[in-house]
């Protein structure tokens, strides 16, 4: 793997999740920071400048992590950083409220040899709790840098600068386990002679814990001989302990810690329960906690994002701006300049670059997307996902998911293509493609959640058999999935993060980033899209392709002409059912044949932005299973819906 | 005297599961699956622990703590095969049958106290207690009971972790959870939500099993 290519001093964050880590990230480097895959891996790094008294260094944010010792992918590509780059320091950040438990890591990264600083951050909330601390006393016993913080306030920030500044690497202090431990590690610590980021210790107690990447990174460095003795070492001590391994070494560095916490943390008084622990209570209970979703969804989803998101923003820039002055003088100046036909077309034309990529793009989808985004970054911020994730994870456990899965499902709502690609923070493989196949097939995004609420508004019983048919598809197949999968049933385990009132700046950060990300991801291929359906026209593929497919569409009782939307639908989900309103504001479809095809459309195949994630997310195998079962099962189950309903006259 | 043939045991506790459990004034033979002229009712009847009235079996007060008493070692037996030896099903209860008739001889304490004196069966029936059971609750012992057990808003010390394999072992204690520890449930349902230091962590059953806690 390479390192990573700026030259400058590095400064890696770490730390448990929940702690302040990207607050303090974005106080160092003013938020311009990039985001982008760590080589070789599909998680995202943050990474950004910082100028210290006139020495710019590089700054790395990492992943939450719980341990030296990873769980989950993320976890371990945090791992993999301190293992690779060569940092001039490692600033972890923990929350004082929750030092006795985040303190064991520190412990791990002091062991490690690493250079460490730590920040003790949200010193003012663990006040309020009627703690007090003594860093002074913490520091001497640590043996390295200790920083008082309240980062949301730039509280201990140029104490922070300085002690980065004039960091100079010292021998660490060495944390005694009992006798037996001690033996094991000094004798596995004895057999490694390679070069290692890591001290020997850290990498002999990784070695006992059975890390599988530190066991294959061990076997490249050490010679054929030594690593057979090693191997055998290492079978024996972890036979011998194979009773209590994990338990014991967490037991070890917790009396550690609370050794060395002993005098330095004084709890004052107990704090009364605030109202934001009443309403986290109610949130988590089901008898209220299921009408405030109800109030969350009427509020945020629908009102912000189908009325002013759908309707007012998009009436403006489309209707507004668009119409009244952008379009009719791009039009103008291209019937000046681009004379030739096919030219014209390919810039203004029915399925013109601007007329349906950028237009389609920055005036109908952006605004839709945009309004979700932001509503899913303050409920983010706040800590309401968490206790969403806990109230369904029963019913997420009958389709084979956690509660953790609820994450990317409700994102999905927002964009399926960034919901497919947040699926790689769920655990076992098994929940990955699972939680893809029903992003794919029943959860519709905004865009076309908007085109196909506004089309179907007008008859309310073919929105509710559309929902009712949606849901019963989500649940059958997750069933289903559930079943036949081999692999084993996902844990849930979720830290529940205290309340609070989202952060202005948080929130705006977090809803730019992730326009920004899907103006650079999703922009090229409206784009490119327009493009191939211009390309299309002008060859009269587009044609055949219509002709192909509209047997399979009448099939399903609906007319030829909806073939064309199914075709678009396959660019954009929502082209496809814009294409669909326009074939209902001419009058050619029945209340029936419209509700077919919304839930034909929405239950088709993804648009080409998700199915390019799908391929590099889950593999080119999975991709295409999964792409064939859901092309069947959308058009089986339009086939059988338009049974049923042509049968009972339901919607006539 | 010798000790109750096996099946003589298994007639006590079905005479014990249909009579006083359940609502019948005695039982036909033909329920009880049995002869008039079996050699383990003729023992019965001269034990005096059962009579016979026209054609139905009735437990005496004579039998009465006998028949209690083997009703509590097939159900503790379940609780073993069960729960510990992770034997489910069919197996479990064909096993459970097998161990029942070896829970003599105090015994049966030894396992009672070892499971913490349960006071169900896996089937969700009444283990009729014994002294050892009586004992523990008059000297108030503690108890310690998986997390699952626990009220809402209960708390208690974290005494052991049962975890089998170890990355759950490895989740519990990236929550902190750690024998020694306090914890406070804070609500059961839909899922577990309990506190450990100042966090709240969120878990599922299967996590919640894992963690057992001193009262």
């Amino acid at each position: 793997m390479s390192e990573s290519s700026s030259a400058l001093p590095k400064v890696i964050l770490v730390g448990h999740p929940n702690v302040g880590k990207s607050v303090l990230f974005n106080a160092l480097t003013g938020a311009y920071a990039t985001v982008s895959n760590y080589p070789g891996t599909s998680v995202e790094i943050s990474s950004g400048n910082c100028l210290i008294h006139e020495q710019r260094y590089e700054i790395l944010d990492t992943p939450g992590m719980y341990s030296l010792m990873p769980i989950t992918e993320e976890e371990r590509i945090g791992r993999q950083i301190l293992l690779n780059e060569g940092p001039h320091v490692v600033v972890h950040v923990i929350d004082a409220r929750n030092i006795e438990r985040m303190l064991p890591m520190t412990l791990q990264l002091v062991e490690a040899g690493l250079p460490i600083i730590l920040v003790v951050n949200i010193l003012d909330e663990a006040e309020r709790l009627g703690m007090k601390l003594d860093l002074e006393l913490l520091q001497q016993r640590l043996g390295v840098p200790v920083i008082g913080a309240v980062m949301k306030r730039k509280i201990g920030l140029e104490e922070l600068f300085a002690t980065i500044r004039d960091y100079r690497v010292c021998p660490h202090k060495v944390f005694v386990y009992r006798d037996d431990l001690e033996q094991d590690l000094a004798v596995v610590a004895s057999l490694l002679r390679g070069g290692y980021r890591l001290s020997r210790r850290a990498m002999a107690m990784l070695l006992i814990q059975g890390d599988e990447d530190i066991r294959q990174l061990v076997q490249q460095q050490e010679d054929a001989a030594g690593h057979g003795e090693l191997v055998e070492v290492l079978r024996e001590i972890r036979f011998r302990r194979r009773a209590d391994l994990h338990l014991q070494i967490g037991m070890e560095r917790r009396h550690v810690s609370r050794q060395m916490l002993d005098g330095v943390v004084i709890q004052t008084r107990v704090a009364e329960e605030s109202f934001g622990e009443k309403l986290s209570a109610w949130m988590m209970n089901p008898l209220t906690g299921i009408p405030l979703l109800l109030l969350v969804i009427y509020f945020g989803l629908f009102q912000f994002v189908g009325v002013f998101g759908a309707g007012t923003l998009v009436d403006f820039l489309e209707g507004f701006l668009f119409e009244e002055y952008i379009n009719p003088s791009v039009i103008t100046i291209s019937e000046t300049y681009f004379t030739a036909e096919w030219l014209f077309e390919l810039i203004a034309g029915e399925y013109g670059v601007w007329t349906l990529g950028v237009r389609y793009a920055v005036a109908l989808v952006l605004p839709i997307v945009g309004s979700f985004f932001l509503v899913f970054s303050i409920l983010e911020d706040s800590g309401y996902l968490p206790r969403l994730a806990m109230m369904l994870d029963r019913i997420f456990k009958k389709i084979g998911l956690s509660g953790r899965a609820v994450i990317p499902m409700v994102l999905g709502f927002g964009c399926d293509t960034m919901a497919t690609l947040v699926t790689r923070t769920l655990e076992t493989s098994r929940e990955r493609v699972i939680s893809t196949l029903l992003l794919a097939l029943a959860i519709p995004c905004s865009a076309q959640l908007g085109v196909i609420l506004g089309l179907l508004s007008s008859a309310p019983s073919a929105l509710a058999v559309w929902t009712v048919f949606l849901l019963g598809a989500f649940l059958l197949v997750g069933v289903l999935a559930d079943r036949l999968l081999p692999g084993e049933r996902p844990v849930f385990y979720m830290e529940i993060p205290p309340l609070r009132r989202p952060q202005l700046y948080n929130v705006g950060v977090k809803t730019l980033m992730r326009m920004k990300s899907y103006f650079l991801e999703i922009f090229p291929l409206f784009i490119v899209a327009s493009v191939i359906l211009w390309a299309g026209k002008m060859t009269n593929t587009l044609d055949l392709v219509i002709a192909a497919l509209s047997p399979i569409v009448r099939a399903i009782g609906l007319p030829t002409e909806a073939t064309t939307a199914f075709v678009f639908g396959f660019f954009r989900r929502d082209f496809g059912a814009a294409g669909l309103y326009d074939l209902q504001m001419a009058g050619v479809l029945s209340v029936t044949q419209l509700t077919v095809a919304a839930v034909t459309l929405t239950l088709f195949v993804p648009c080409v932005a998700q199915l390019l994630v799908m391929f590099k997310e889950r593999g080119f195998r999975i991709a295409v299973a999964i792409f064939v079962f859901v092309t069947s099962f959308a058009f089986s189950a339009g086939w059988l819906l338009n049974r049923i309903l042509v049968g009972t006259g339901l919607l006539l | 005297m010798e000790p109750l043939s096996e099946k003589a045991e298994e007639v006590l506790e079905s005479l014990w599961v249909m009579t006083v459990e359940g609502d019948q004034v005695g039982c036909l033979l033909a329920d009880l699956q049995i002869e008039a002229d079996a050699g383990e009712l003729k023992d019965l009847l001269q034990r005096a622990f059962v009579e016979i009235r026209d054609k139905r079996v009735f437990l005496r007060r004579e039998g009465e703590s006998e028949a209690r008493m083997a009703v509590r070692r097939h159900r503790l037996a379940e609780r073993l095969t069960m729960d510990i030896l992770g034997i489910a099903g069919e197996e479990g209860n064909e096993q459970a049958c097998v161990f029942e008739h070896l829970l003599r001889q105090g015994v049966d304490t030894k396992l009672c106290t070892l499971l913490n004196h349960p006071s169900t069966c896996p089937h969700g029936n009444p283990i009729p207690p014994g002294d050892c059971c009586t004992e523990a609750r008059r000297s108030g012992s503690p108890g310690i009971v998986p997390l699952t057990e626990l009220k809402a808003g209960e708390s208690g010390g974290i005494a052991y972790l049962a975890a089998s394999d170890d990355k759950k072992m490895q989740k519990l204690m990236s929550m902190g959870v750690l024998p020694g520890s306090d914890i406070a449930l804070m609500q059961k349902f839909p899922s577990y939500i309990f506190k450990v230091g100042h966090s709240q962590f969120a878990v599922d059953e299967s996590l919640a099993l894992q963690i057992h806690v001193r009262r």
